[in-house]
């Protein structure tokens, strides 16, 4: 099992605006370089990418949720 | 006269708001996210609520969350600060509905300065002048060929329906308008699924001048004007007043403008009218009407020595407008840079953190709005704006040394700031000049960027 951490303090979003579906769902599998989540910082967007590929992303973050540099956004498997 | 005010932000332009209010013997309530319980807003401020979690939606943009605050604490006014709710008219009627002051205009002003069409109307029935155009949609290219005559070339041809930059084309002559017309119509029509257009005049160079007023819903008078002409993305990084590009007769006319608009529309507190100036033309256009105090508010206060926080606060007490215009004169030059916590080589990347060793510049002429400490950590979830440093000289080239001086003495340490790039800019021959217009930094950014590394 991986964890994909965020890459920089901000503000965890799953998808890439309100009226979008997330950009992964709980169980999805990913793709490394598969986009899954943006951070946003001192309002600028930055996309969270998957460093390697896995069968059942699970996501440990919330939509909206106030995230530390290198904290844990989601498992993988 | 106020008796206890709520400062409804947070940031550089919270302690200034707070200030302001405790100068005039004013009480005051700070409000902060839990993100925030730390900043120095909260420090200056007599009372302090937390009012929700770190994201804005939650907090600072709560009106809920804030009228509740206002009422626990006693308040009779809220200060709404620039960003988050400022130029919400649902605000500000909200404010007023729960029998608090909102300082600052009422929420039929900002609904009416907020929507393009009817701010263009409104400056347009007062006398000021807008962007050459069409009146409305163009009907078929006859017509649009009569508005030819109004706007000359280049001319822009947009899409009615349109928006994010689809369905504009220009055209710098007639056989181009010939073809250009059809083809948008088209355009708009596959697009939008309606082919209406209208049309206006392309301004190539411009400057950003806007002018200052104070009004008390009968009285409105001006405090001249800043240019704004060096900006990022539409973000203002460097304000000046006055502007050296207007004639003295211009001014005059410019400023005169911005007072007709304020009192057609009995405006009440603060407002920036906001134009575009073609040097070549000698012309000026109204681009908006902003509802609010600005981040540049400043070097306003700078060379008319009129403190525009404490005569808002003043106006929304109740008292008449106190300065008369013959009482306003400009004096000397003042240049604003904005210090944010951005990385000026590497794409203006954000870089929040936390402030280590901090010098913050003195002497004379020198103002520091911020709310920096030692220890301070910054947050990520809010604008990149740390800190505001106006200089004030006798003349622009005595400022821009001030400038240079002052940003010498500066030490913010632990951050990546824009710093670097107001040392290049004050080195710059085309800004010692004033020789710049609103598209001039970004070139500028491409050839010099790199080398902008603290």
């Amino acid at each position: 099992m991986a964890q994909i951490l965020s890459p920089l303090p901000g503000t965890f979003y799953r998808s890439a605006s309100p009226d979008q579906p997330p950009y992964k769902a709980d169980g999805d599998a990913v793709s490394a370089g598969d986009v899954i989540g943006l951070i946003e910082v001192m309002k600028s967007f930055h996309e969270v990418k998957a460093e390697a590929a896995g069968t059942n992303i699970r996501f440990l973050a919330d939509n909206e949720d106030p995230v530390m540099a290198g904290a844990p956004l989601a498992d993988l498997d | 006269m106020l008796k206890k005010l709520l400062v409804a932000n947070r940031g550089e332009i919270a302690v200034r708001i707070i200030r302001a209010a405790q100068d005039l013997g004013i009480a005051t309530v700070a409000v902060f996210s839990t993100a925030d319980a730390e900043s120095l807003h909260v420090q200056l401020a007599d009372e302090a609520v937390n009012i929700g979690p770190p994201a804005a939606k939650k907090s600072y943009l709560s009106v809920e969350a804030i009228l509740k605050a206002a009422q626990q604490t006693g308040c009779d006014s809220v200060h709404p600060g620039y960003g988050f709710l400022a130029e919400n008219a649902g605000f500000s009627d909200a404010v007023t509905a729960a029998g608090l002051v909102f300082v600052g205009p009422s929420g039929d002003a900002i609904r009416l300065m907020g929507d393009k069409v009817s701010a263009r109307t409104a400056a347009a029935s007062a006398g000021v002048p807008v962007v050459p155009g069409s009146a409305g949609r163009v009907e078929g290219i006859e017509a649009g060929r009569d508005v030819l005559t109004e706007t000359g070339f280049p001319v822009m041809i947009k899409a009615a329906a349109g928006g994010g930059g689809r369905g504009i084309r220009i055209a710098n002559t007639l056989a181009e308008f010939e073809l250009a017309f059809p083809q948008a119509q088209a355009e708009a029509l596959a697009a939008f699924g309606d082919g209406g257009l209208y049309m206006e005049k392309v301004i190539g160079k411009a400057r950003h001048i806007e002018v200052q007023v104070l009004a008390d819903g009968s009285d409105a008078i001006h405090c001249y004007e800043r240019e704004c002409s060096l900006q990022r993305r539409r973000q203002k990084v460097w304000e000046e007043a006055p502007s050296r590009a207007l004639s003295h007769a211009l001014r005059e006319e410019l400023c005169a403008s911005a007072v007709a608009l304020a009192k057609a529309v009995n405006y009440s507190g603060a407002g920036t009218v906001e134009y575009l100036y073609d040097d070549e033309a000698d012309r000026f256009y109204f681009i908006e009407m902003n509802t609010r105090i600005q981040v540049e508010h400043p070097v306003t206060e700078a060379i008319t020595g009129v403190d525009l926080v404490a005569e808002m606060l003043r106006i929304a007490g109740g008292e008449p407008l106190r300065p008369r215009q013959s009482d306003i004169s400009v004096k000397g030059h003042a240049i604003e840079v904005r210090l944010n916590a951005e990385d000026p080589a590497k794409d203006f990347a954000p870089f929040p953190g936390q402030v280590a060793d901090l010098r913050i510049p003195g002497g004379p002429g020198v103002r520091f709005d911020s709310m920096l400490y030692p220890g301070y950590q910054v947050p990520p979830f809010y604008d990149s704006l740390l800190a505001k440093l106006i200089v004030h000289a006798e003349t622009r080239e005595a400022a821009i040394l001030r400038l240079t001086r002052a940003l010498n003495e500066l030490t913010i340490g632990g951050l990546k700031t824009t710093k670097p790039l107001f040392l290049a800019l004050a080195a710059d021959a085309s800004v010692q000049a004033g020789d710049v217009h609103t598209r001039w930094l970004e070139g500028w950014l491409t050839e010099n960027a790199a080398a902008l590394a603290d």
